[in-house]
């Protein structure tokens, strides 16, 4: 594919109870016993103050947490920052929570504040609305990351002026199970974009 | 950069199991939205757009005799098997495909430990039946879902990644969504009335379609249909409200309409998302307005089919198609009288004329908008 | 009265996921909505679900709840007026 020539500026992952940045383990807690307390231990750490966070579901925490590791100190992102994002198991997480809520026709009552969560895209709504991002999102679900399929589409995004940057990744949650990869992918930055080194930065 | 035509289409739905049938039911201004006594779904009536089960295995029955698929699964197979059918010329095996669905099996979640409850399970069911190489890829992007899968073929046709990309559509009327929608309170109790004064409320659908869209001009029928822009932006404003100055939609709209090279005055007529919530249709009145488009005819066809969902917004663009192909128009069902603070020009009576341009425009649940001008360009 | 209110500030807290606030920052008349507590539509929706729910209190019109959700203390109110539980 012709274009521009595109960097992974900044790259996260959370896994195993340790988050990354740029490869760089910045926080480690295996101690947490649920993944809430993982996620609000880490937001503690970032010393974030956004009250939306707490209302999120346990998927949106993750990929949001993700999403101001790569954007800490970023000055390059504007508001046409475009979002593609992709995991395995979709909203199941939420959606096991909401169906708890309507299990029993005796005790129904579906939760309009799970239900919201109930769509895997959610994520990208809020990390828009965090950082008053007004571009093109898509979330694909896929059985893993594909790197390929996901570093093409990004580049699409750019070289056709859709986007002049894109936050890209996986992130996945099933019961309890989490992996998270976010990159911000720009003109600018020292790692050249390939589909090889967006996989091997995804599995290390 | 190379041009995107939308070759063919089909169209499984309560109103018919072909593009075509769907289309004398829209002629008619009949509705698939009917009273609903099924207590698998909600213990009480409602009213939504049923897809009747015994029609399907009848239908399912002409291509298959294996009756072991899910509801969903035979509506998608089938919306691909026809196609396929239809266009001896069209090989999947050499097509790329994007499964455009928000929930998929979700009616399989009550069940414990069904895999078929993982959206990522439909994608291996139609690799395993089409006996594919790869395993599709699923767009979930909530509302926008089926406009948005339309735009990603077009984009990857472009990219040259393919030269043709099957776009497959489905969704279930559920009582997992029809609770979560009755939670919001926005599921309203008479067949859903888009733009209208008196809307109470969305009515949900299920239905399942197919797309062919292709690089080659040759593939077209009768007129040259192709899809000329596309854009997607967020409101960066609610996760579920849709925004009071309709920023995403505006933004959308303005980026398609530069992409085609056009501007609002060329569009014909818009087929817009129209769920018929109160604030929903509010969003779209205001966005066409600061758009330039208060004008322009436009319809929903949420009264016809009810909110499907994943599927949604790529029949209401397959439907633009054949209003292309054909030159009518269809009315707005559900309509009477104008119910939004900005002037639109909603479609009262099915009417035959000339058009050019479509504009296809949705929104969705975590601020997402989608717009695609679609154009008979031969 | 009070116990109701105190109870609501409670339930509110947890339902609606304030992790930020402590009951003693919420004044019985303080509103919820708006410069408030900042909440929002889906909160608005989840108090309606709270309703029902905790004191079996279904609003035949949501866009009752405008009024009722004024406050704790209108709310504590209401409930009292027409809970079933």
């Amino acid at each position: 594919m012709s274009g521009k020539e595109y960097y992974i500026s900044n790259f996260c992952t959370i896994r195993n109870g340790c988050v990354f940045k740029n490869g760089k383990l910045i926080y480690k807690d295996i101690t947490s016993e649920s993944l809430k307390d993982f996620s609000k231990n880490i937001y503690k750490f970032m010393e974030l103050n956004y009250s939306k966070f707490h209302k999120m579901d346990e998927l949106c925490k993750l990929g949001f947490l993700a999403s101001e590791v790569v954007l800490q100190n970023e000055e390059n992102v504007d508001e046409d920052t475009a979002l593609v994002f992709s995991n395995r198991a979709s909203s199941l997480d939420t959606d096991r929570k909401h169906q708890h809520t309507i299990e029993d026709r005796e005790q129904f009552f579906p939760s309009p504040a799970i239900f919201v969560y109930t769509l895997p895209n959610i994520i990208m709504g809020e990390i828009s609305i965090r950082n008053n991002m007004k571009s093109e999102n898509a979330f694909f679900v896929t059985e893993t990351f594909q790197p390929h399929f996901i570093s093409n589409y990004s580049e699409i995004l750019m070289n056709t002026g859709k986007a002049s940057s894109v936050i890209c990744g996986w992130v996945d949650l099933d019961s309890n199970k989490y992996d998270v990869f976010l990159a911000l992918l720009s003109t600018k930055g020292i790692r050249r974009l390939t589909k090889e080194e967006l996989s091997k930065l995804y599995n290390q | 950069m190379r041009k995107v035509y939308l070759a063919d289409d089909t169209i499984i739905s309560p109103l018919g199991f072909s593009t075509e049938e769907n289309l004398q039911n829209l002629r008619n201004n009949s509705t698939g939205i009917k009273e609903v006594l099924d207590d698998s779904i909600w213990p009480s009536v409602f009213y939504g757009a049923l897809l009747d089960n015994d029609s399907l295995s009848d239908a399912w029955g002409s291509f298959s005799n294996d009756s072991d698929y899910t509801k969903l699964e035979k509506m998608m197979l089938l919306s691909v098997s026809k196609l396929l059918k239809q266009n001896p010329s069209l090989n999947i095996h050499k097509s790329g495909i994007i499964i455009s669905t928000t929930k998929g099996n979700i009616d399989k979640l009550r069940e414990k430990n069904n895999n078929k409850a993982y959206l990522g399970s439909i994608a291996v069911t139609i690799q395993d039946y089409f006996k594919l190489e790869k395993t599709p890829t699923i767009l979930s992007n909530a509302c926008i879902s089926g406009g948005l899968a339309l735009a990603i073929g077009k984009r990857m046709i472009q990219s040259a990644l393919f030269d043709d990309i099957i776009v497959i559509g489905g969704d279930l009327l559920s009582e997992f969504t029809l609770s979560g929608f009755f939670s919001f309170q926005a599921v309203s109790p008479k067949p859903c009335k888009p733009f209208c004064k008196n809307r109470t409320g969305i009515s949900l659908g299920e239905a399942a379609a197919a797309a062919w869209l292709s690089s080659d001009i040759k593939n077209s029928k009768r007129s040259v249909i192709e899809i000329t822009g596309d854009a997607t932006a967020n409101d960066a404003n609610h996760i579920s409200g849709p925004s009071r100055t309709g920023e995403g939609l505006y933004k959308s709209i303005n980026k398609a309409l530069k992409e085609a090279a056009l501007s609002s005055n060329h569009i014909d007529f818009i087929t817009a998302h129209g769920t018929a919530t109160p604030f929903n249709d509010e969003m779209e009145a205001i966005a066409f307005n600061r758009s330039g488009l208060k004008n322009t005819p436009i319809n929903s066809l949420k009264g016809y089919y009810g909110h499907t969902l994943g599927a949604s917004a790529l029949i209401e663009s397959i439907i633009a198609r054949h209003c292309l192909l054909n030159n009518e128009l269809f009315a707005s069902l559900g309509f009477e009288e104008l119910g939004v603070s900005q002037p639109i020009n909603v479609i009262t009576t099915n009417s035959n004329q000339t058009i050019h341009r479509v504009l296809k425009t949705a929104s969705g649940f975590g601020g997402c908008n989608v717009a695609l001008i679609i154009e008979k360009t031969g | 009265m009070a116990e109701l209110r105190e109870e609501l500030k409670e339930k509110i807290i947890e339902q609606l996921s304030l992790e930020d606030i402590e009951i003693g920052e919420i004044g019985d008349d303080d509103p919820l909505f708006g410069d408030g507590l900042g909440l929002d539509s889906i909160d608005a929706l989840e108090l309606i679900v709270l309703l029902e729910k905790d004191y079996g209190i279904k609003l035949k019109d949501p866009k009752e709840g405008k009024a009722i959700f004024e406050s704790v203390g209108v709310m504590a109110d209401y409930i009292s007026k027409h809970r079933t539980k």
